[in-house]
């Protein structure tokens, strides 16, 4: 249901979807210039959550960053964690023992499932059933467990070191993600008969925030806008780290274009990751979690690197220029959210205002991770 | 004709996926809750869960073992932790006579427990922290009673 | 006893404060009935903590809103945005007036009671354009006249059904309309196959029509689309809401007793047993518990999705139903 926008005529009136609202999860404001029902322009002011994570960078060792890394993007923090730990020891040199790697890889597969859960909740919530949100909790709590028994934090796990992981896992830990994965599956499939199926959903994601490929790379969108997109780019197959070469897994890629193309993605991504877990933990060997003799306080040489990883909300890159000394020169951070953002302007035009809330949705937007 | 049927298959997919979705919601009707009734329950916490830190105190002198050698308030990236110490009267080493923990800043990073040589840090399982003043988040490790928002579980 | 209830004033005034408390305490514990039933599909526990099993929450949260501060914003047109709420709240309890109960306890029994319980709920719609209309704020205006688009194209299956009904009863009283159902389950309107295949049908769209006509989810435009705004009731505080939230739970008791009267037999047992008031309340609380059930399991129509399904689906099926009921009735 769209309109041309050039042919609408009438008075049209400014109004601010404020920085305090409940759809916009998190303080984003847009400034909507509507005709009626319909959105002319739609512009997102950013800029309420800046906390100057780049600056803080400057005046930290790159030890004491890692508190700081996780906070960017705090729903997927371990996988944020693991670009940070990847990016300085490519800079630095620091080989990571095999067990590491399989242990990094489980734990950012399990927090990738617990951001799209996170994702999953309130997306249905502003669409208005308020029901999904609970029992989608309810799994990610199996997770926060988890997690919270390896690394001793919930939210924000400063869990990688250089060189590894601060802490090794047990024969618990092993056991209790076993028995998450066959009780995940279920779930999933309680989600796919509660949600997924039920018509009155489909008819409001369905055809609604058409998204075409050209526009995602024109803002440079990642993840699962860029697939909801058909457009098959994941940082763990096309520029694979740590154990991904090692692990068989699929990307889930649907070319629909719209909201429902953008929420099956990440369905079937939970599913992917259920099966990558499986398989590191089948896989995973004994020995160090952590490499030996790395000094205490790094002194990466001089140089910059770029790394990459595919964090739950798109590509999660990180560059650090370091001059020989403890502290970081500059550290650069090309977060999703931002590029995912600033397609919005463009592809709400238009529509009517309740359908760009479920397109915003299906973005899945963190906000402190577009300010930074 | 198709048309019509279907105008009447699409109206009965679409009653069934609701129904199923009803039928879910239903079954959970028959699940128990599982919510825990906090305060009248308790939560147990996991061995690594990071609370607060604490001193580490030897069992029989019941002496902090911090010999104030100030590793930890080097390493904290918030600046959070202010140690003093003095050499008492015929000691062989320092002991602390002030360890204040501004727990308004701490972020729970792990460092300073991961950088102390002596054993002396490690975090609490204590989750429970309320209070309506921000003094007393102002923890002072050496006198952990003193303070009324570390109320130890 | 009896002697006394014969005096008619007596008689009318007993009446009058039943129908006033009975709608009075459906309306405060079907909010906690909500929230714990709500609590209970989604694995957690409702109010506990006030009252025993959070009992007397209601009480609690009565007086928080008997205590609020009546605001009547600068600018609005004063009469209508008093008027708003009464009328709102109003003719739903006058409806209960005409609602058999069981054999013998019903307030008036008109011989057009359908037709006046179907003509008052029609009032509910102008109250709340009123309220949008007088409260000085363009968003209420929008959301006001979004409520009424969604209540006239519901209210038109909803009498094409009840339409075909009465041909089938041939009254419009609703006391009659039970005594033909009496007898075991087989006797009620819903199962009554032979004079009309759809009956089942026609009730699920009276249902649905009734959905829509309260307000309730996934109908309901008017209080959650909060998207950008908090509908037609923004600027009512205090009890001028509390009173746009008795009267929807009062016509959700309306709609559900019209939905047992009509379908399920009023208070008639399954088995022909023992009929009674009891029946009747197990039969409507049921309904209520099927409506609370759907609002807490879908997520919300779109606007255009809500007219879609009533012009382009419920109405052509509502037509067809009453065609082949005339053509049944005729014939058999």
């Amino acid at each position: 249901m769209s309109v041309d926008a050039t042919t609408i005529q009438g008075e049209t009136f400014v109004v601010n979807m404020g920085p305090q609202h409940p759809a916009t999860h998190g303080v984003l404001r847009i400034k909507l210039t509507m005709d009626g029902e319909y959105i002319m322009n739609a512009e997102p002011v950013i800029g309420y959550s800046h906390r100057m994570q780049e600056k803080m960078a400057e005046n930290r060792t790159y030890s004491q960053y890692f508190a700081n890394i996780g906070r960017i993007d705090y729903v997927g923090a371990m996988i944020y964690n693991f670009g940070y730990a990847c990016a300085v020891e490519r800079l630095a040199g620091i080989p990571v023992p095999e067990r590491a790697e399989y242990i990094r890889v489980i734990t950012s597969e399990l927090n990738r499932i617990a951001s799209h859960l996170l994702w999953f909740g309130p997306f249905i919530i502003d669409l208005g059933g308020l029901t999904p949100l609970l029992y989608a909790f309810d799994d990610r709590e199996g997770i926060l467990n988890l997690l919270e028994s390896v690394s001793g934090a919930r939210l924000t796990f400063s869990y990688f070191r250089f060189g590894g992981v601060c802490n090794d896992i047990d024969d618990d830990f092993v056991a209790g993600c076993r028995a998450f994965i066959s009780r995940m599956r279920e779930r999933l499939t309680l989600y796919r008969r509660l949600v997924t199926d039920n018509i009155i959903f489909r008819k409001r994601v369905e055809g609604i925030g058409v998204i075409p490929p050209e526009i995602c790379r024109k803002y440079g969108a990642t993840g699962p806008v860029l697939r909801g997109s058909g457009v098959a780019y994941d940082v763990r197959k096309d520029e694979p780290y740590s154990i991904y070469p090692l692990l068989d897994f699929d990307i889930p890629v649907f070319g629909e274009c719209d909201s429902m193309a953008r929420y099956r993605v990440r369905m079937e991504e939970m599913n992917q990751s259920l099966r990558m877990i499986e398989q590191a933990l089948d896989k995973l060997p004994s020995g160090p979690f952590m490499a030996e003799k790395v000094p205490r306080i790094l002194k990466p040489p001089k140089g910059d690197c770029y790394f990459n990883v595919e964090g739950a909300r798109g590509s999660f890159g990180i560059r650090i220029v370091s001059d020989g000394t403890e502290i970081p020169y500059r550290l650069k951070l090309r977060t999703p959210c931002f590029a995912n953002l600033s397609l919005f302007e463009e592809a709400s035009r238009g529509m009517l205002l309740a359908d760009s809330l479920a397109l915003l949705g299906s973005l899945d937007l963190c906000i402190p991770d577009v300010d930074r | 004709m198709v048309g019509v049927v279907n105008y009447f298959r699409e109206i009965a997919q679409g009653l069934y996926t609701l129904m199923v979705g009803m039928a879910v919601t239903f079954r959970n009707l028959f699940l128990p809750a599982v919510t825990v009734r906090y305060p009248h329950e308790t939560l147990q916490m996991t061995p690594r869960f990071r609370g607060p830190a604490e001193l580490i105190r030897d069992g029989e002198t019941g002496q902090p073992h911090c010999v104030v050698c100030m590793m930890c308030q080097r390493a904290c990236p918030s600046r959070c932790i202010a140690v003093e110490g003095e050499k008492p009267e015929g000691g062989k080493r320092k002991v602390p006579t002030k360890f204040i923990l501004d727990f308004t800043t701490c972020s729970l990073c792990g460092l300073c427990v991961e950088s102390c040589k002596f054993d002396a840090i490690r975090f609490s399982k204590v989750y429970n922290l309320a209070s309506t003043r921000k003094e007393d988040f102002i923890l002072d490790l050496l006198n952990p009673k003193a303070t009324r928002g570390a109320s130890c579980s | 006893m009896t002697e006394l209830l014969s005096i008619e004033p007596i008689r009318m005034l007993v009446f009058l404060v039943g129908t006033i408390l009975f709608v009075a305490l459906n309306a405060a514990y079907l909010t906690l009935l909500e929230r714990k039933e709500s609590s209970w599909f989604q694995r957690r526990l409702g109010p506990t903590e006030v009252g025993p099993w959070g009992l007397l929450q209601p009480i609690a949260d009565g007086i928080k809103l008997a205590g609020k501060q009546v605001i009547v914003p600068d600018g609005v047109d004063k009469i209508l945005f008093v008027l708003s709420p009464i009328m709102v709240s109003v003719p739903v309890i006058m409806n209960l007036a005409t609602i058999p109960f069981s054999d013998t306890l019903v307030a008036r029994n008109i011989d057009l009671g359908l037709l006046m319980i179907l003509s008052f709920t029609s009032f509910n719609v102008m109250g709340i354009m009123f309220g949008g209309w007088a409260s000085r704020n363009k968003y209420s205006v929008i959301s006001a006249a979004r409520v009424v688009a969604q209540n006239v194209a519901y209210e038109i299956p909803m009498f094409l059904i009840a339409i075909s009904l009465v041909m089938v009863t041939h009254t419009f009283d609703l006391r009659e309309t039970v005594l033909l159902q009496t007898g075991g389950f087989w006797n009620w309107n819903l199962f009554k196959l032979g004079v009309s295949p759809l009956m089942p049908a026609a009730c699920l769209l009276f249902f649905v029509c009734l959905l829509a006509e309260t307000n309730r989810s996934p109908f309901d435009m008017m209080e959650a689309e909060s998207e950008l705004i908090a509908g037609a009731i923004t600027e009512y505080s205090g009890m001028g809401f509390g009173l746009f939230f008795i009267s929807e739970y009062a016509n959700i008791v309306v709609g559900s007793c019209l939905v047992t009267i009509l379908f399920l037999g009023g208070w008639n047992c399954p088995f022909g047993l023992y009929p009674g008031l009891h029946w009747f309340f197990v039969k409507m609380y049921g309904i209520i518990f099927v409506v609370i059930w759907i609002r807490w399991s879908f997520p919300r129509i779109q606007f255009y999705g809500l007219l879609n399904l009533s012009w382009k689906i419920l109405i052509p099926l509502s037509l067809a139903h009453l065609l082949l009921t005339c053509v049944m009735v005729k014939i058999w």
